[in-house]
């Protein structure tokens, strides 16, 4: 069903202002950083120094002796479960006989000041037996090899997230193996390009540090103050290691200062309550920007074969590929991670003849999960560097070899899965190809102020790339949202108040729901409560799902409120407009305030997408995915080839988003993913060496600055997808997957360098 | 931690003698991060910021005097005649908030092998001035580092000024980062051309322990007198004697013979952009 969408002022459609926008531009926006309780305690975290160790014992004595020091806990004192996991629980809440990462935390601390915490945890005295670290996952995989987890406490079991209980969990080093096979898996063909594709380990760099407040309920419980992605997961894993029933763990959310998946595990916040309960104080945990570093997963480095086989004019015959994904020493995200880039891993593209391997691996460098992209930005970039190797075998322009190869309504995808909705690839590409060429002259040259070159060595290149993504929850996951929509009179007025536990993570999910609300409802004033665990969960802030869940959650509380309108008024076909109720012709037949008068209307519902299909463990058959977003990407770069510096001159990119439900915030979101796609690019990485992280801060881990992101021209379609609320699509990830390898074969075309690994650093282009 | 906030520079040196141990801190800009990063616990702070005496500049003789107190941003407003070369090198430095109250002092205190106005002042033929309740030296600016963070300074001593040549001739400095802006240097480069003298000074930053000249490249039979082109093969040259003198090791921002072969072509570069000037002086 579609709906016409009103245009009521500030609802669906319209750019309307964020709550939090003027406090966050002011800087007098909460984080969770900036949490505050009379009488509260500091928490501190001691972490491992060595990727893989035994630990022969702790001794706490002289930080418990340490003046203004109210707890030290180690893995002994952990109430209930003692690890904890997305999809897969193994990871200890405190290290117990061993560590398995450098930065896995082995024991915890509370006291009067951040100082004297920081001293105690100084004092702590840990008797490591260290051991070789395993930081080579194809090594990991081989046969007897040394095993991540083979002194684990207990074997691993199913976590909450997606995929779900169901699926087959790997042994030994291996996490998760999934294999797509469609067509002839040996198919031949005349025209074949090979490559071996690297991704460095990226970080979600967030600007807001892990933080949060337990505050010690009289009730025994918690109440725990946080910034997360999804409070309900938090909440049903920091119940199970507190050994309370999740009606005692309430969570609130905090102020977030960014996510990109990188609040998807927890962090500090089981830490945090055992601290609090034990002590009866309020405490309070920030990480140091160092200590960030640690405390949470990472992109997944990736290893990535491929071989594509083509015809003579161009259309794919067969594209075989292994991937290889370094989850690092505990699960995370890893399971859905290897299935996306499994999955969507020869592209948008239709392929008649398929067979990818892709794995997920334990090792002991540092854990890697979610990260806004989730598996199909690696696959990306090999697949795309290999359609631009393959256009160059075949002397064919490499739009039009995509064009050709482009995945359409009605197309199958290498899962079996058809693909329902709009799927406008070859267009988006045509799109950012025909808009005009980049300025002559940039802004400045490669190096800027740096005073590197007046023009010596600078060649300009143009590359393009185009990227797929599912949005929302897979492989047959009870994926849900909850709204409670209220609607009332006040001051005369009827206003509405909605509440979830969706976490506006930055992306302007709160804007989101008031626009829903004012649009259902035709009220100008919406209110959205703070996100709490006092009502069901909305799932997680990621997958670019929440606009589509919680969004749709919204609208349906919405709509069951309207109806109760209608019976009221009398009215079986009615419509709300401008604080008004209508009948069917469109006339007023009453002011909503009369009919709400002092007895509010209130609903709770579930909304929940289409049913997907867990994926056939041997062929990687099913329909797995919810939906498909796509987007196209132009670079334009200025390359110092003697220096190997790059200035990206300008970024066309093209994405359709079904309805863009806020134009304003959909732009940001495409402007903000291409600049995390420039960052893989060109810079960002964890560099980890023998499983030691050699640049945790951001002197050295670089994310680009204003001066390195480009003039961007955003083309964005609305295509209404016909299954979705608003017919929209997911907006967030699409832009961060394609950037990066347009950004590549930009350089490619100026260096001429086969430039396999990103990112992409001087030495590589200059050889 | 004790905090000592002079106000004199007489004041600030009995304060270093009383408490050797003490900080210095001004802009803060690398003292902060070491505090926020606990690789520093310093008993006491002194706060030079309200030392006026460091923070004036002027002729000085035949010499630019800079206070150790001088912000970046001053540098690259009011010095650029100057110090030409210091000026492009103090534009290359962190954000705008960062020259804003960075200082030349600041960063030779800290004496990074990376630090960006330390090049200029080898090319220049810089001198440090150093100051205690003992009296007051001047060191050449090649001799002040020691080694990676270590410099001749004294535990009683402050970085008072620099005292500059008044260029007699152009200079350049650039350079290599990995993004565009607030970076730490890959490796950069100074060149000070001395026409009265006829030598070419040299500074290379970030690849070595300490900030390094070239000094086989000071005598390059350059065509004073006919301020003619320079021929490709002396460029070269250059080029080469310059990243010989380099001593870069891998790290996490660059490799020992990337950081050599872009100071090749830093040095080609910016000869050849000085050299173009002095023809245009010539002409």
């Amino acid at each position: 069903m579609t709906t016409t969408v009103s245009t009521t002022r500030g609802g669906v459609g319209d750019s309307a202002l964020r709550p939090d926008g003027t406090l966050k531009v002011t800087g007098e926006f909460a984080f969770s950083s900036d949490l505050y309780a009379d009488d509260m305690l500091w928490g501190a975290t001691l972490r491992s120094p060595h990727p893989r160790a035994l630990i022969r014992s702790v001794d706490i004595g002289a930080a418990l002796a340490l003046p203004g020091v109210y707890a030290v806990l180690t893995a002994d004192d952990v109430p209930g479960e003692r690890r904890y996991g997305l999809e897969v629980v193994d990871q200890p809440v405190l290290a117990g006989r061993s560590v398995r990462y450098q930065g896995e935390p082995v024991a915890i601390v509370a006291a009067d000041h951040p100082e004297t915490a920081r001293r105690a945890v100084a004092r702590i005295t840990v008797d490591y037996e260290v051991l070789a670290p395993v930081t080579d996952p194809e090594a990991a995989l081989a046969p007897g090899a040394p095993q991540v987890h083979e002194d684990a406490d207990d074997d691993p079991r199913a976590g909450h997230s997606e995929p779900g209980p169901d699926q087959p969990l790997g042994t030994g080093n291996l996490t998760r193996h999934v294999p797509v096979r469609r067509g002839d898996p040996a198919a031949t063909a005349p025209v074949v390009v090979a490559g071996r594709y690297e991704i460095g380990m990226q970080d979600q760099a967030f600007l807001g540090v892990e933080s949060g407040l337990a505050v010690p309920a009289e009730d025994g419980g918690v109440d725990l103050y946080i910034a997360t992605q999804w409070l309900h997961v938090d909440q049903k894993q920091v119940a199970a290691c507190l050994g309370l029933p999740a009606d005692k763990v309430r969570l609130t959310l905090a102020g977030v200062g960014g996510a990109f998946g990188a609040r998807e595990d927890l962090s500090m916040q089981v830490h945090a309550s055992m601290l609090a309960l034990r002590t009866g104080r309020p405490v309070k945990m920030v990480y140091s920007r160092e200590e960030s570093f640690f405390g949470h997963v990472h992109r997944h480095p990736a290893v990535l074969h491929y071989e594509h086989g083509a015809d003579t004019d161009g259309t794919l015959v067969y594209v075989r590929a292994r991937i290889v994904l370094d989850g690092g020493a505990y699960t995370s995200s890893t399971p859905a991670v290897v299935a996306n880039a499994a999955t969507l891993g020869v592209g948008p593209y239709t392929v008649p003849n398929v067979a990818i391997d892709a794995y997920g691996v334990y090792t002991n460098n540092p854990p890697c999960g979610a990260m806004r992209g989730f598996g199909a930005v690696q696959a990306c970039f090999a697949y795309e560097s290999q359609m631009d190797a393959l256009a160059a075998a075949l002397g064919m322009d490499p739009v039009e070899l995509r064009a050709r190869n482009a995945l359409t309504t009605g197309g199958l995808m290498p899962t079996g899965q058809l693909v329902e909705g709009p799927a406008p690839v070859a267009e988006l590409l045509r799109r950012v190809r025909d808009l005009p060429p980049a300025p002559a002259g940039a802004d400045f040259l490669p190096g800027g102020v740096a005073n590197t070159t007046r023009g010596e060595g600078v060649v300009r290149g143009v590359g393009y790339a185009i990227g797929i993504k599912n949005v929302c929850f897979s492989e047959g996951f009870d994926d849900y949202s909850t709204a409670r929509v209220r609607l009332e009179v006040i001051n005369g007025r009827a206003v509405a108040l909605v509440h979830t536990a969706a976490a506006e993570v930055g992306q302007g999910l709160v804007t989101v729901q008031q626009q829903i609300a004012r649009t259902e409802l035709g009220v100008d004033q919406v209110t959205v409560a703070t996100a709490d665990t006092r009502v069901g969960s909305a799932g997680s802030s990621s997958a670019s799902r929440q606009t589509y869940m919680t969004g749709g959650a919204v609208r349906a509380a919405c709509r069951l409120v309207a109806d109760r309108v209608y019976a009221r008024a009398g009215v079986p076909e009615g419509r709300l407009r401008d604080g008004a109720v209508l009948d069917a012709s469109g006339a007023v037949v009453a002011s909503l305030a009369d009919v709400v008068g002092d007895d509010p209307i209130e609903q709770t519902t579930e909304y929940r997408h289409r049913p997907t299909s867990p994926l056939d463990p041997e062929t990687g058959q099913g329909d797995a995915h919810v939906q498909y977003a796509f987007a196209a990407h132009r670079a334009t770069v200025d390359v110092d080839v003697e220096l190997g510096l790059v200035k990206v001159v300008e970024i066309a990119t093209a994405q359709d988003v079904g309805k863009a439900v806020n134009p304003q915030a959909v732009v940001g979101q495409i402007q903000g993913g291409t600049a995390q796609g420039i960052g893989l690019a060109l810079m960002e990485e964890i560099q980890v060496v023998d499983g030691l992280v050699r640049n945790p801060s951001f002197t050295d881990y670089l994310i680009p600055t204003i001066l390195d992101m480009p003039p961007t021209r955003v083309d964005v379609l609305e295509l209404a997808d016909p299954h979705s609320p608003y017919g929209l699509r997911g907006v967030g990830e699409p832009p961060t997957i394609s950037s990066t390898p347009a950004v590549v074969a930009a350089i490619r075309a100026a260096t001429g360098r086969p430039l396999p690994r990103v990112p992409v650093r001087p030495e590589h282009i200059v050889g | 931690m004790d905090f000592h906030a002079p106000g004199t520079l007489a004041d600030a040196l009995a304060v270093k003698a009383a408490h050797p141990d003490a900080l210095p801190i001004a802009g803060g800009t690398d003292v902060m991060v070491d505090l926020n990063f606990d690789r520093r616990r310093p008993p006491a702070l002194i706060d030079l910021t309200r030392v006026g005496e460091l923070r004036a500049f002027g002729a000085d003789g035949a010499h630019l005097r800079i206070g150790a107190g001088v912000p970046y941003r001053q540098i690259i407003d009011q010095l650029a005649a100057r110090a030409p070369g210091l000026a492009l090198a103090a534009r290359t430095i962190g954000s705008p908030q960062i020259r804003n109250r960075g200082t030349l002092g600041g960063n030779l205190g800290s004496a990074s092998p990376a630090g960006d106005a330390h090049p200029p002042l080898l090319a220049a033929g810089a001198v440090v001035e150093l100051a205690s309740v003992r009296g007051t030296r001047t060191v050449p600016a090649a001799e002040f580092f020691t080694g990676p963070k270590r410099s001749v300074l004294a535990a009683d001593e402050l970085v008072t000024a620099v005292l500059l040549p008044v260029a007699p001739g152009p200079q350049q400095f650039a350079k290599v980062g990995t993004r565009t802006a607030m970076v730490i240097a890959v490796c950069s480069f100074a060149v000070a051309l001395d026409p009265v003298a006829r030598t070419v000074g040299t500074g290379i930053g970030s690849a070595g322990p300490t900030p390094l000249r070239a000094t086989a490249a000071h005598d390059l039979p350059l065509p004073w007198d006919t301020a003619g082109p320079l021929d490709d093969d002396l460029v070269r040259r250059f080029g080469e004697l310059v990243a010989a003198a380099a001593r870069p090791i891998d790290d996490v921002r660059g490799t020992a013979a990337y950081r050599r072969h872009a100071l090749g072509v830093l040095a080609r570069r910016t000869l050849t952009w000085a050299w173009d000037d002095y023809r245009k002086g010539r002409a």
